[in-house]
């Protein structure tokens, strides 16, 4: 048995996992707990969010995140990639900034618009 | 005076003065004028770059910058005057007095007036932490602010005090970007914060949250050189032989947020010292007839959902009170009993309530099971079990309003199972 704390919504049901019996779950309010809880023994996986650099923008940084939950194990191998680009303004809420980020399949993307500086 | 009148006049265009503008506009106030005194439209969701907005509002999750990346959207075309790099200097009844170095200083009337001006952080002053004076100490908003808008890292080796929310976003922050986060350190037995940034900004980096504990000295000529962190004891005094030292050149506070409300004191609005924001009713209109608040001017929310949610009531207030509605009559007040720490509304006006009164409080310490009571003059008007409450997260009650009567105030209390 193994006991948790959900992170799928700011709820924080507490999970306990019986992970010799299919990872049965009990104490999630809702079916994402169960799935949530069968990941993180399993495959754990995090959103990640960042930001790039951003040349003749009003900002010198541009917000992205990954556009799905990618492995955790990949979180610093993945800032590193991340801290290599460079978008020019202006830049649009949903552009890819890098496809298949570290052939995870998962493309991180900008999470707002960001106009070039007058 | 100049001739500028508008129907409804927003202060602020972070995430509850967009939704009152939007509201206000829907529910048929003709001329709509949001004034926000930074440069663009999206307040403190612009830094919050993390993700987990939106699940109530949106059925998704969202990063704060996308949350208001979606009000500023619906604000393009929406027919409602923005006013950028504004100050508002004076609320005087329903005339605002501002400035901005485009449009000099302008006076403009309103039908009535929304405040969604947002809050602060509190900083080392208002907690008096001893020790020298030292660079590397932020708060942990600013340290955000520098580090997902400017681009600057403000330090490398990081303690953290404080386990608020955005405390523990920006401990998960700084060790992506490559600073080792010591520890966090809070004064309570528990934290402030919600449960998942405990699992995902610290147990998932392996940074320790010292509970129980506080910093007794800051010490460092030019910057931050070591922090001492000793345990207190049950009336938060710090208890002898129990220091250890922490060498760090950053310190972070995450120590509480204190509504924005120097605009509505100077205009007479009653403040309550528990929220720290205005007294309203069911509407969220102040003690000043036309003008209204919502946000974290009103109280400190945990979820920007709830901020959306609230700032729609009152910008749809607003819009009426405009168009000459008026909420008169029989007044009730709202009292926090044993166990709650405050409650918004803080008075209802009987004639004119929805079918239920949304009612909202923190409770003030941690509770398993228990029940949330209302009880007006003995009578139970209301009973709703919890499993578990704390602090850190704001709780919501709907009061019947058939059960509510003209006789006396209602107390809200929490009961704990025998």
């Amino acid at each position: 048995m193994k006991e948790l704390t959900c992170i799928v919504c700011p709820r924080g049901c507490r999970l306990v996992v019986d992970e010799e019996n299919d990872y049965a779950t009990a104490g999630n309010a809702c079916p994402r707990g169960a799935e949530y809880a069968h990941a993180e023994l399993t495959a754990p996986t995090r959103v990640l969010t960042s930001t790039v650099a951003v040349t003749g923008g009003i900002h010198p940084r541009c917000p992205v995140k990954t556009a799905a939950a990618i492995p955790k194990g990949l979180l610093p191998a993945a800032m590193r990639r991340i801290r290599a680009v460079c978008l020019a303004a202006p830049v649009q809420e949903g552009q890819v900034v890098i496809p298949d980020l570290l052939g995870t399949g998962v493309d991180l993307v900008a999470c707002r618009d960001l106009p070039r500086a007058d | 005076m100049n001739g500028l009148y508008y129907d409804v006049i927003v202060i602020g265009g972070g995430p509850a003065g967009m939704a009152a503008a939007l509201s206000a506009r829907e529910q048929g106030a003709p001329k709509v004028l949001l004034i926000e005194r930074d440069c663009e439209l999206g307040g403190i969701l612009n830094q919050c770059i993390h993700n987990g907005f939106g699940l109530h509002y949106f059925k998704q999750e969202l990063t704060g910058p996308e949350y208001a990346g979606r009000f500023i959207r619906r604000l393009d075309g929406a027919g409602i005057e923005v006013w950028l790099d504004t100050m508002v200097l004076e609320l005087d009844g329903l005339c605002l007095h501002t400035v901005s170095a485009a449009g000099g200083y302008r006076v403009v009337r309103a039908g009535s007036v929304v405040l969604a001006m947002g809050c602060r952080e509190r900083t080392r002053g208002a907690i008096g932490i001893p020790g020298s004076r030292p660079a590397g100490i932020f708060t942990a908003g600013a340290a955000q602010r520098y580090v997902n808008i400017e681009g600057y890292l403000v330090g490398r080796r990081v303690l953290i005090l404080g386990s608020g929310d955005i405390g523990l976003i920006m401990a998960r922050r700084m060790t992506l970007e490559g600073a080792s986060v010591l520890a966090c350190v809070e004064v309570m037995p528990y934290s402030g914060g919600l449960a998942r940034n405990i699992v995902q900004c610290l147990h998932d980096y392996d940074i320790p949250l010292l509970l129980s504990h506080t910093i007794v000295e800051i010490r460092g000529k030019n910057r931050v050189e070591q922090a001492v962190v000793a345990a207190v004891d049950g009336d938060r005094r710090p208890i002898p032989g129990t220091e250890q030292v922490f060498d760090c050149d950053t310190i972070l506070l995450s120590v509480g947020l204190i509504p924005e409300n120097e605009l509505s004191r100077a205009a007479g609005i009653a403040i309550d010292p528990h929220t720290k924001g205005a007294v309203v009713y069911e509407n969220m209109q102040t003690s000043l007839p036309g003008v209204f608040a919502c946000g974290n001017v009103l109280h400190v929310h945990d979820l920007v959902d709830y901020v959306t949610a609230e700032s729609q009531r009152a910008g749809r207030a607003a819009a009426d009170y405009a168009a000459g509605q008026r909420r008169e009559g029989a007044e009730l007040e709202l009292c926090a009993g044993d166990g709650v720490g405050y409650t918004v509304p803080q008075r209802l006006h009987l004639a004119h309530l929805d079918k239920t009164v949304p009612m909202f409080f923190r409770p003030r310490r941690v509770y398993g099971t228990c029940a949330v009571v209302a009880r007006q003059n003995g009578r139970q008007v209301g009973r709703f079990r919890r499993e578990r409450m704390a602090p850190g997260e704001m709780e919501q009650v709907a009061l019947p309003a058939l059960l509510l009567q003209d006789d006396g105030p209602v107390t809200l209390c929490v009961e704990e199972d025998a």
